[in-house]
């Protein structure tokens, strides 16, 4: 790689250049170009085919991260950022912020970068761009990774122009000014803006320009904790979601879904009547229901509530937990025979779960004759934009998609199902729509974990361990996303094609840290009549839980201290520091009450390494305590959790990502499932489903971000959660003298009243100045 | 359509729609004022939480037509005066709670009214208390959540 100077490449100093472009604009626009990175083992000799055994991890040669930036690169000089005359930089992150903090994260690589206030930093969501292919996916907690690089190069190469435009202005020699917080300035003190320069370093022409980014050791804001940029709409309601937004004459719409999941209209009885009701502009069938748009969402409610619709079964009729169950065991892969060593083996379920954020499933569509226009959170939004045009019969440059901020996602906003819906009901009413899933269909429509069995088994003599075999087997997991276009989601739904990418996903998210002799995992997936998709950690929470649990079992069977024997048998350096880190900040082993116990796990993935330590109270005092309309049960009393992503961009970001991963696992563990009957899952809204609440959180609670161990960030949105959830299991395990085998341990009790199906919502509540704050 | 009037955010507004049309959509769909958000519609979640009189209620339960001309409903744009924050939104930011920020507008305006019931009762909050916050996240914030009510109460 030289530079256009002819510049040799400063391999010598170990400062790798970069190659991006000035993009012609009229104010300054830098975009990175990169060749592909070396893959991590080019540097040492590649391994020769006859020792890739079982023994070498697949995930330490790539992993998914590896293959979702290098997919991103190619595209990676279409990526671009702008400084502005008034001295703000912009930049359009084609990426989607559900609350991981991505905003902030990348204005803080621009902020280094470029030298600028972070406040002077503006983020904004791409649009939908087809063009940029596989580079606008949002998962797999991949933005941070794939970004990482292509960010800093562009604002690099502003950075490099701005200075030679002040050399220019100044008549100063490069060598002789410094730009810091916005300003340029030469020695004797003069100065200029950089807003002042933007046009003067802009370039008529593209042109290729080469760039260091600044070495670890002098970073300013990478590294240093940061409140997050959009803190203060958050807290003053000025934030805007989808539903916030005021597209003109786009009116609240709801739609009428069929009492089992994916269930089809056969006839409405009361259309005309209903179209009638107070409020109510329109009312018409759609692929997935009735919808109905009226002049407010509770005019909706009542008019979907009155709809009276004859519905064709739906995909999953007539199946329960006990029969999805019975499936899941036959199309379990065969575990072999047992060896004549001793072993350790289980079996595990781990029920549906629902994959609602608090903002439910939401979009707006203006869809007129020759052109759309979409408003959505969209994680995917490419393939939202294609697979909308081709629903809508129009060509894909006639469909503009806007990505909004979305109110959570955990996975569930991959999908774009409003997004469809909300075109549908357009264009067959020819007026703009503010669509809007109500609460129960979101859980008990909208796309679940999927339920799922995990099989392990350990053979061992005497203190080593010989072999680690897990069969995992799940109801398909929906990746008809693909990589986030057409193309790839196309092959993801083919009937080959999807269990390609299950199994890629699965074999590249996967690792076995401990020395286990030889390790196998294997993925069966079976049953396609589910809305499901990949919910945070997707593989993990389940895999890592049924591990660590035999683990436990293990470390009893040979006399070991649960945690040294995790110690002594993780096989590198990181691993190992995460786990001393908890069990010192957490004190394990400390003496603990009967009924009350202590947990510890550890999972590895996506370049990061994570470890937490539980306590539960599992007394019949706490376990019984009265919680109304909500499930107490055993409680979390203290949760310590240590990370390691190579490198933290923004440490009070990732503590906030842990925190999040810690209540998932605590709900996934004890709480958190959904109830399939005949066809359809009980769980109409959060009175019915789960999720953590304050009287499930632990009072004590701390993380702690090890200091960074690389020049790279590994990946944090998902990693809290398999961690946790394992730790909790086992704490569960401890405290009550048995392994648990089934979760969420509360699945066996129904703790509440299921709503009905017909109508598809429960009515709106009319009560809420009769009594105190507190209501259901 | 029958009239109503009353207050938010220390103005006067009048709106016609149908008496039963619960406060949450006349303050989002009507009056576009979009801060509370919805989450269940059922008094569950949470996120609705506003203001009336000065107590925590949930506009999703309340129809229009049960309010008086001169209720005073503050939702969480009504809570800061100007530029100057509310003190509880002031330890919202310097705990850095918020992350997607959907349920944040719902848990400020508990916590408010939570820690004004607790300072009439003249003690102070304990875990209990906090145990009792109903709303929901789905980000998992409770933790920062309880300690900037705990440093937010301090200041109020």
């Amino acid at each position: 790689m030289t530079g256009p100077d002819g510049g040799a490449p400063d391999e010598a100093i170990g400062r790798r250049r970069f190659l991006g472009y000035v993009v012609a604009a009229p104010t300054l626009v830098a975009a990175a170009e990169l060749a592909p990175p070396a893959p991590p083992a080019a540097a040492a000799p590649a391994p020769a085919p006859a020792e890739l055994t079982e023994l070498t991890e697949l995930t330490e040669l790539i992993d998914l991260n590896d293959v979702m930036t290098a997919a991103a690169l190619p595209t990676s000089a279409l990526i671009s950022v702008e400084v502005r005359a008034d001295g703000t930089v912009s930049f359009a992150l084609p990426r989607a912020e559900v609350g991981q903090g991505i905003t902030t994260s990348t204005a803080m690589l621009i902020a280094e970068e470029l030298a600028v206030p972070l406040e002077r930093v503006r983020v904004t969501l791409a649009d939908a761009r087809p063009e940029l292919l596989f580079n606008q996916l949002t998962g797999a907690s991949n933005t941070t990774i794939s970004t990482y690089v292509p960010i800093r190069v562009a604002a690099a190469i502003a950075r490099t122009r701005l200075l030679s435009a002040a050399a220019a202005e100044l008549g100063t020699p490069v060598s002789g000014l410094t730009l810091k917080a916005g300003v340029i300035s030469d020695r004797s003190g003069r100065g200029l803006d950089i807003g002042a320069l933007a046009t003067k370093a802009a370039s008529s022409r593209t042109q290729q320009v080469s760039v260091q980014l600044a070495p670890r050791q002098s970073f300013t804001v990478i590294g240093r904790p940061h409140n997050r940029v959009d803190a203060r709409d958050a807290v003053t309601g000025r934030k805007k979601f989808t539903m916030d937004l005021d597209v003109p004459d786009a009116r609240p719409t709801m739609v009428c879904r069929p009492p089992t999941i994916n269930g089809k209209v056969a006839s409405v009885a009361n259309l005309a009547e209903v179209r009638a009701m107070p409020g109510v502009t329109d009312a018409v069938v759609i692929s997935t229901g009735v919808a109905v748009r009226a002049e407010t969402f509770g005019q909706c409610i009542d008019a979907v509530r009155a709809l009276k619709v004859s519905w064709r079964p739906g995909t999953a009729a007539g199946k329960s937990d006990a029969s999805v169950l019975r499936e899941l065991q036959a199309a379990e892969l065969p575990m072999g025979l047992r060896p004549p060593t001793p072993v350790v083996e289980g079996a595990f379920t781990f029920y549906f779960r629902s994959n609602s954020a608090l903002e439910p499933n939401c979009a707006i569509a203006d869809v007129r004759p020759g052109s759309a226009e979409i408003w959505s959170a969209l994680k995917s939004p490419i393939v939202a934009q294609q697979t909308i045009a081709a629903k809508l019969g129009l060509p894909v440059g006639k469909v503009t998609v806007h990505v909004t901020e979305g109110g959570g996602s955990f996975g569930r906003k991959l999908f774009f199902d409003a997004a469809l819906e909300a075109a549908e009901v357009s264009q067959k009413i020819g007026k703009p729509v503010k669509l809007m899933w109500h609460r129960a269909d979101d859980s008990r429509q909208g796309r679940a974990h999927p339920m799922a069995t995990s099989r392990v088994r350990v053979s061992y003599l005497g203190d080593t361990v010989l072999s680690y075999k897990q069969r995992h087997t799940s109801v398909a997991t929906d990746l008809g996303h693909g990589l986030g276009e057409i193309f790839t989601a196309l092959a993801a739904r083919l009937p080959v094609g999807d269990i390609g990418f299950s199994q890629t996903f699965f074999h590249l998210s996967q690792a076995m840290s401990y020395d286990f002799g030889v390790s196998s995992r294997l993925l069966a997936e079976t049953d396609k009549s589910f809305n499901t998709g990949s919910m945070r950690n997707v593989y993990s929470p389940d895999v890592t839980c049924a591990r660590e649990l035999i683990v436990d079992q293990l470390a009893a069977r040979m006399g070991k201290d649960a945690y040294r024997f995790r110690h002594d048998r993780l096989d590198d350096e990181r691993s190992r520091a995460v786990l001393a880190k908890v069990a010192e900040a957490g004190g394990w082993g400390r003496a603990m009450q009967p009924g009350t116990a202590q947990g510890i796990a550890f999972h590895a993935e996506y370049k990061s390494v994570s470890a937490c330590l539980v306590e539960i109270d599992c007394r019949p005092a706490t376990v019984g305590r009265p919680i109304r309309n909500g499930v107490g049960g055993p409680r979390v009393t203290r949760a310590v959790f240590a990370v390691d992503v190579g490198l933290a961009v923004n440490p009070r970001g990732l503590e906030a990502q842990m925190m999040g991963g810690i209540m998932d696992g605590i709900a996934l563990a004890l709480t958190a499932s959904l109830h399939l009957r005949d066809g359809y899952f009980l769980e109409a809204s959060w009175d019915n489903y789960f999720y953590t609440r304050q009287w499930n959180t632990p009072p004590d609670l701390r993380i702690i971000v090890m200091p960074s161990t690389s020049d790279q960030p590994g990946g944090a949105g998902e990693l809290g959660v398999a961690a946790s959830m394992a730790a909790v299991a086992c704490a569960y395990g401890r405290a009550t003298g048995t392994m648990p085998t089934s979760f969420p341990i509360n699945h066996g009790t129904l703790s509440f009243t299921p709503k009905p199906t017909v109508p598809p919502i429960p009515p709106s509540p009319a009560d809420g100045l009769d009594r105190g704050a507190q209501g259901a | 359509m029958p009239e109503h009037t009353f207050r938010v955010n220390g103005e006067q507004v009048t709106v016609n729609v149908a008496d039963d049309v619960r406060l949450l959509w006349v303050l989002r769909d009507v009056l576009g004022i979009t801060g509370p958000k919805y989450g269940c519609g059922i008094n569950v979640c949470k996120a609705c939480t506003s203001h009336l009189n000065g107590r925590a209620v949930n506009p999703c339960a309340i129809p229009v037509g049960r309010l008086q001309p001169s209720d005073e409903v503050t939702t969480i744009e009504g809570l800061a005066t100007g530029e100057d924050l509310h003190p509880m939104q002031q330890a919202w930011l310097d705990h850095d709670v918020a992350q997607c920020g959907y349920c944040q507008p719902g848990q400020i305006m508990a916590a408010v009214a939570l820690v004004e019931q607790v300072a009439a009762e003249g003690r102070a909050i304990t875990d209990e208390d906090l145990d009792g916050i109903r709303n929901i996240c789905r980000c998992g914030t409770y933790f920062r959540i309880r300690e900037a009510i705990r440093a937010g109460a301090g200041n109020m």
